[in-house]
């Protein structure tokens, strides 16, 4: 489809160069630097937005494709394309990017705490600024190229290449024991993907060995690979499927995080500043959710469905134990990186249950969660900026003196527990719906992760926001007009999620269907069916297109 | 008037008669439905998102909605009494919520004799309670918010009994709960307060679990949560899974209505501001449990277990809370086991099936004009008194505030179940359903009934004897008085407090008479609900002889313990039951001593865990790579020679493993 | 003249080049004594070259030779650069390039 305009690589072309062009702008001029980071954001998203008004709900599975020979003596390609799964991902990406930048506005200024927790020691590097800028842009870059490649080893490139930018943003800028964090974070997740490179290569050899590939060579093109799944052509020994699987799952794994490879998580949270922890959870991690969707459920139909009931397993232990474990911290942005994981849990759940509701809300999961963690997190981090402080215990009363920022925190958490009426509750639920239909022991404990979640909402919204104002917090401010311009978009999306979601699902769903379609698994159909009056609108029952 | 048909056949009457919500799609007045919800959400939004620059006039804006609500309500009215039969039931279906294939989430309204019943209680005693609240809130500095919250409250109220669907059912059911939430902590400088709303909600969050499992099991079973086909349907589908989803709603109704075991929350909601205590925690919302079971009448009709459930929890909470109004001095608290305990009748009855459901829902109104009133004088009372709230400080307040006293006495009468007002008609209707289930739970049932009826007006009596006859204690400084303490100056509310108070009393007066002369209420309802007369085993009159002469009797001790000795000022030392019911019959430290502190317990285990396990593993795979790493480091000295020496060696090794590979 | 004796030679002259370098700590003495491995080789080549009848071995000597040349060149400048800098020539000084 060479010829048409190559609309996504402009779309992931724009943040990068805008990452050079921030790092280009002279040392002393911040404020140009961030304004330019900015536009590049908005043009971004204004390119996406064009991407998805070019996508057809009802055109084939991946569009606006584009392909060029890149590796050409490994068959690698630079082959672009959506489906709607990868659509709303993009839009997700483009539309928090401005916000995260706006949100990060003064979060690079100053020079970082010292390892001991003294305050920010001298001046800042003089371009300082500029790097942490750049350096987000490129993560949306190479973020957009992740949801968008459908080439495996291009998506393992940048999958694995997003680590750069991200370890110097958390171990640059950012709390006290930030080195700490990138390193583990760096160690987990290379980790992760060296055990992903071997699964690729394996994948690359298998197929070669069953011709696949042109000439003998193997091929790295997903349509291709998964069509021979489909078809039987691609016929990989069991053990070696498993084994494949694994090696992808493992890298997918920690980068979601699953229960138990989370544990970095809280602690890149902790101590990125909001924006970066943002961008680790909203958007980083969701490359993670996609790609076990995309990746291992389609071209490892038989490993996914024999390792389904595993993953589930150690999805809802996610679930319920990371709401326990937030329950139980002090520190505010280490709770909401615990709630985080339950979230993940949720996503994962919602992917291997593979039924229509579980995969369609676990979609809709990624972006709901993208959003509503974006507003906790950075409203927390407006109001520990404000502070000094992340620990629970310092705050109390803060509704009294700064009622808009206890009121928008209150929306977002209450996002975050999905409430009904804000977009969180309807991918929950049909997460869970989609699991109960199929695994109804693991879907009620899950359920339960709805109790848990308005315990650690609310016991965290009591402790900061009400009772008595607290020594230290009579004179937090109010959220400034460039906070609220960036919480109110979040809420907004929230809102309009929440009450009319279905433009995304009539996105989403095709792209499940066919998903679904390759592991042959249907939706189990009711026990007792009604039968629909003449008139309502029948719907095809199962996935399968 | 008694009939002996049998249970069997009251269950295929409610089929015949409500089965399925057979409903035409809403047109002409009707289509103004979506108005009923739309104007008060509208209201909470405003008032919201304009923030301060509405200070001025919110209340006014929020009062006004709420009336309009009311008045579509009554258009609606009107409009369905001009038709017959399935004219009555209308669907409007407004947008494609969340599309799944099987699963089809729809924005719609269902409108029918029942959700008309509450569409017109909740707009009508909502719409007082807003104008009863400008005065009470009169001098509070976020009285817009308060508004936006109440407005709130009455749309998610109304969308949870106009929906057309579990899941949207399920969304008014938590919206309510947020309302709830705002609402109990909406003096959130008192850590008191948010305590208690953030107990209400995770135990509301708890029921909640149970209406979601609820909703899953509807879809795995007909593939559809619509009332029409989950209803329709429900005939045909197995006991074992009619009893589940029967037993899940009845956990959702629990949280939502403070039924055992849920109840613990009721109490403590008391730390909102009163208006709300009248409105969500008396007469609406926690009656929302009743909504349920009712509305899923065919559910529970098809699990005469889950039915039996039903009614054991009714009839526990029924005493439970009945024992703890016995014993608490604080008023609202008092009339908050009251409210537990009325609903508690209520929940029983809609256990009976059609024996019960109207009574359920009668009961519930006539409840909600009563306890209203009485919340409302409650807080008349305290507006007068300084905010005081317990009844060991009042005393002969008729004198000072006359309309309270006049309004709160006509509330007492009529929840006491005093001839020909209201309560009696509903509660003595119950009290002959429980006898009529027949057999030996429904002599149990009866039973319980009647001793309930005879601690109502035991405690209720209490309560106004305490509040408004005997001496004026709250003249004297109470012991440990701050320094600043000053004697109340009890005087009359404003009109815009009592007005509504007034309309109530009204109702609580004659509602009851109006719904029983002819059996109207029954009849408009039966289309819905079904309605059977069950098995009397004895005449009506004796049934309702027993009810008097237990309301009696309850009176009378009340009397001769309150009345005729003096109240002490301070909670005297009592026997070991009393002081059981004044701490709520230990609910919260059986909560805590079950859930709370092992939960506590656990989460700090796995903090442990977390860090020192799975943390702990990697963190120690990392030290021993390090480790390992740090001493093989050593090799190197540094020392060229000794590099040398290590190649020297190694290249000897090699051409020795060479030539023995030759030799062998 | 029996070839096999100018392998003896190479051997013992490879053998003293060892020794040398690992026992001496004098840079230059150990450079030396590398050189003398070096030609030791050679001569094993040459013999080898005229053993078997052919110039590969000559050839190989030449190359080693050449890199030998070229080694010697870098290899002085490296030990005069330390020593200007630790006023040392011993190997045993520049101990600092570990870990």
């Amino acid at each position: 489809m060479n010829g048409h305009f190559p609309w996504l690589t402009t779309l992931a072309a724009l943040p990068f160069v805008g990452g050079l062009c921030v790092a280009a702008v002279p040392a002393g001029k911040r404020r140009l630097a961030k304004n330019v980071a900015l536009l590049f954001s908005l043009l971004t998203l204004a390119v996406a937005v064009v991407v998805a008004t070019k996508f057809d709900n009802d055109g084939g599975r991946f569009q606006i494709t584009e392909s060029y020979s890149w590796i050409s003596s490994f068959g690698v390609r630079w082959s672009l394309g959506v489906d709607g799964i990868g659509l709303v991902l993009i839009l997700l990406t483009a539309v928090l990017m401005p916000l995260l930048i706006l949100a990060s506005w003064h979060d690079a200024d100053e020079a970082p705490v010292g390892a001991d927790g003294s305050a920010g020691a001298g001046r800042p590097a003089p371009r300082g600024t500029h790097a942490f800028f750049a350096l987000m842009l490129l993560v949306e870059a190479m973020v957009v190229v992740s949801f968008a490649a459908t080439d495996v080893f291009m998506f393992y490139v940048f999958f694995e290449a997003m680590l750069i930018p991200m370890y110097f943003l958390i171990g640059g800028f950012g709390g006290a024991q930030r080195s700490y964090a990138a390193v583990k974070f760096l160690l987990y997740n290379l980790l992760g993907g060296l055990v992903m490179l071997a699964a690729v290569v394996g994948l690359y050899v298998a197929t070669a060995n069953q011709g696949i590939g042109v000439d003998g060579h193997g091929t790295f093109d997903f349509v291709k690979i998964s069509q021979a799944v489909a078809t039987g052509q691609l016929d990989i020994d069991p053990t070696a499927e498993k084994a494949l699987f694994l090696g992808f799952m493992f890298a997918f794994a920690i980068k979601a995080p699953l229960w138990p490879f989370h544990t970095w998580l809280p602690d890149t949270m902790t101590e990125a500043t909001p924006g970066v922890a943002v961008l680790v959870t909203a958007m980083v991690d969701k490359v993670g959710t996609f790609a076990m969707l995309r990746f291992c459920l389609e071209i490892f139909p038989d490993a996914s469905k024999y390792f389904a009931p595993v993953v589930i397993t150690l999805a809802v232990i996610g679930i319920i134990y990371g709401a326990l474990l937030a329950v139980g911290q002090t520190d505010i942005k280490r709770l909401i990186a615990y709630t985080s994981i339950s979230h993940f849990g949720f996503i994962i759940l919602g992917i291997f249950v593979m039924t229509s509701q579980g995969q369609s809300g676990a979609t809709l999961y990624m972006v709901n969660h993208g959003f509503s963690t974006a507003a906790l997190l950075l409203i927390a981090g407006f109001l520990i900026s404000r502070r000094g402080s992340k620990t629970i215990a310092d705050f109390g009363g803060v509704q009294k003196v700064a009622p808009v920022l206890a009121g928008t925190f209150l929306v977002a958490g209450l996002a975050t527990l999905s409430m009904p009426g804000l977009a969180p509750f309807v991918s929950e639920f049909l997460v869970l719906v989609g699991a109960f239909t199929k695994y109804k022991v693991a879907a009620i404990f899950a359920t339960t992760g709805i109790v848990l979640a308005a315990l650690y909402v609310l016991v965290l919204y009591q402790r900061t926001m009400t009772g008595p104002v607290r020594p230290g917090n009579e004179k937090l401010r109010d959220l400034v007009p460039r906070e609220l311009a960036v919480v109110v978009p979040l809420i907004a999306f929230l809102l309009v999620l929440g009450v009319y979601p279905k433009p995304v699902l009539d996105a989403v769903n095709p792209a499940v269907d066919h998903t679904l379609s390759r592991v042959e698994q249907k939706d189990p159909a009711p026990t007792k069916p009604i039968e629909q009056a003449a008139g309502t609108e029948a719907h095809t029952t199962g996935g399968s297109k | 008037m008694i009939e002996t048909s049998s249970l069997a056949s009251g269950a295929l009457l409610a089929n015949e008669g409500g089965g399925g919500l057979h409903s035409t799609a809403a047109s002409g007045a009707f289509s103004a439905l979506w108005l009923v919800v739309g104007l008060p959400l509208l209201g909470a939004v405003l008032l919201l998102v304009g923030g301060k620059r509405t200070n001025p006039f919110g209340h006014i804006l929020a009062t006004a909605l709420a009336l309009g609500s009311f008045v579509v309500g009554v258009l609606m009215f009107v409009t369905m009494l001009d038709k017959s039969g399935p004219g009555r039931s209308v669907d409007q279906h407004l947008w494609t919520w969340a599309p799944v294939n099987e699963f089809q989430a729809d924005i719609g309204l269902h409108l029918d004799q029942l959700s008309m019943v509450f569409v017109l209680l909740i707009t009508g005693v909502g719409s007082l309670i807003h104008i009863y609240s400008i005065g009470y809130m009169a001098h509070d500095e976020n009285r817009r918010r308060f508004f936006a919250y109440l407005n709130l409250f009455v749309a998610a109220m109304l969308l949870l009994v106009l929906a057309n669907n579990y899941l949207l059912l399920y969304v008014g059911w938590e919206g309510v709960g947020l309302a709830s939430y705002l609402l109990i902590g909406f003096w959130q400088h008192k850590p008191s307060a948010a305590t208690a709303a953030k107990k209400a909600f995770i135990m509301n969050r708890v029921g909640d679990f149970g209406l979601a499992v609820a909703i899953f099991l509807m879809f795995t079973t007909f593939g559809t949560f619509s009332f029409e086909d989950v209803l329709g349907g429900s005939a045909t589908a197995s006991d074992g899974t009619m009893t589940a989803i029967g037993l899940m709603l009845l956990l959702a109704a629990c949280g939502k209505s403070a039924q055992f075991p849920l109840q613990a929350w009721l109490g403590d909601a008391m730390e909102g501001p009163t208006p709300v205590s009248a409105l969500i925690h008396a007469a609406t919302m926690v009656t929302a449990g009743v909504y349920l079971i009712t509305r899923s009448a065919e559910i529970f009709d098809a699990s005469p277990d889950a039915q039996l459930a039903v009614t054991i929890v009714g009839a526990i909470t029924v005493l439970f809370g009945a024992i703890v109004g016995c014993a608490k001095d604080d008023i609202k608290k008092a009339l908050a086991a009251s409210t537990m305990s009325q609903i508690g009748y209520m929940i029983l009855a809609a256990g009976l099936g059609p024996i019960g459901y109207a009574f359920a829902i009668m009961h519930l109104v006539t409840h909600g004009f009563f306890k209203a009133g009485l919340f409302l004088g409650a807080g008349s009372v305290m507006h007068g008194m300084n905010d005081e709230v317990d009844m060991r400080r009042y005393g002969g307040l008729r004198k000072y505030m006359p309309i309270t006293f006049v309004t709160f006495g006509l509330g007492y009468l009529a929840i006491i179940g005093f001839p020909l007002l209201s309560g009696f008609f509903s509660k003595d209707k119950i009290i002959e359903a429980a006898f009529a289930k027949g057999g030996t739970s429904g002599w149990i049932l009866g039973a319980v009934t009647l001793l309930a009826a005879g601690l109502t007006a035991y405690y209720m009596t209490r309560v106004m004897l305490m509040t408004f006859f005997g001496k004026e204690r709250w003249k004297e400084a109470p012991a440990g008085a701050p320094a600043d303490w000053h004697e109340p100056h009890p005087h009359e509310s404003p009109v815009s407090m009592t007005g509504p108070m007034i309309l109530l009393a009204f109702g609580s007066v004659f509602a009851g008479g109006l719904f029983a002369l002819n059996d109207s209420f029954v009849k408009w309802l039966t289309p819905v609900t079904g309605f059977s007369h069950g098995d009397l085993p004895m005449s009506e009159w004796a049934v309702t002889g027993m009810a008097i002469a237990m309301v009696a009797l309850g009176t009378a001790v009340a009397y001769l313990q309150y009345a005729r000795r003096e109240v002490p000022s301070v909670a005297p030392a009592a026997s070991p039951v009393t002081v059981a019911a004044r701490r709520d019959l230990y609910q919260d430290a059986i909560n805590e001593g079950l859930v709370m502190r092992p939960g506590q317990y656990l989460t700090r285990l796995l903090v442990w865990f977390d860090n020192k396990g799975v943390d702990g593993f990697v963190g120690g795979l990392a030290a021993f790579v390090g480790g390992t790493s740090a001493r093989v480091r050593r090799v190197q000295t540094g020392f060229v020679r000794t590099y040398a020496l290590s190649m020297f060696g190694g290249t000897l090794l090699v051409v020795a493993c060479t030539l023995m590979a030759r030799m062998a | 003249m029996n070839p096999v004796n100018y392998l003896y030679l190479s051997a013992l002259l490879f053998t003293i080049g060892a020794a040398g370098v690992l026992l001496r700590r004098n840079a230059i003495v150990v450079f030396m004594c590398v050189e003398l491995m070096l030609n030791a080789c050679n001569l094993a080549f040459v013999t080898f070259g005229r053993m078997h009848d052919n110039l590969d071995g000559q050839i190989i000597a030449f190359f080693t030779m050449v890199v030998a040349a070229c080694e010697v060149v870098v290899g002085l400048s490296i030990i005069i650069a330390i020593f200007r800098s630790r006023r040392s020539a011993s190997v045993d000084d520049a101990s600092l390039m570990k870990w």
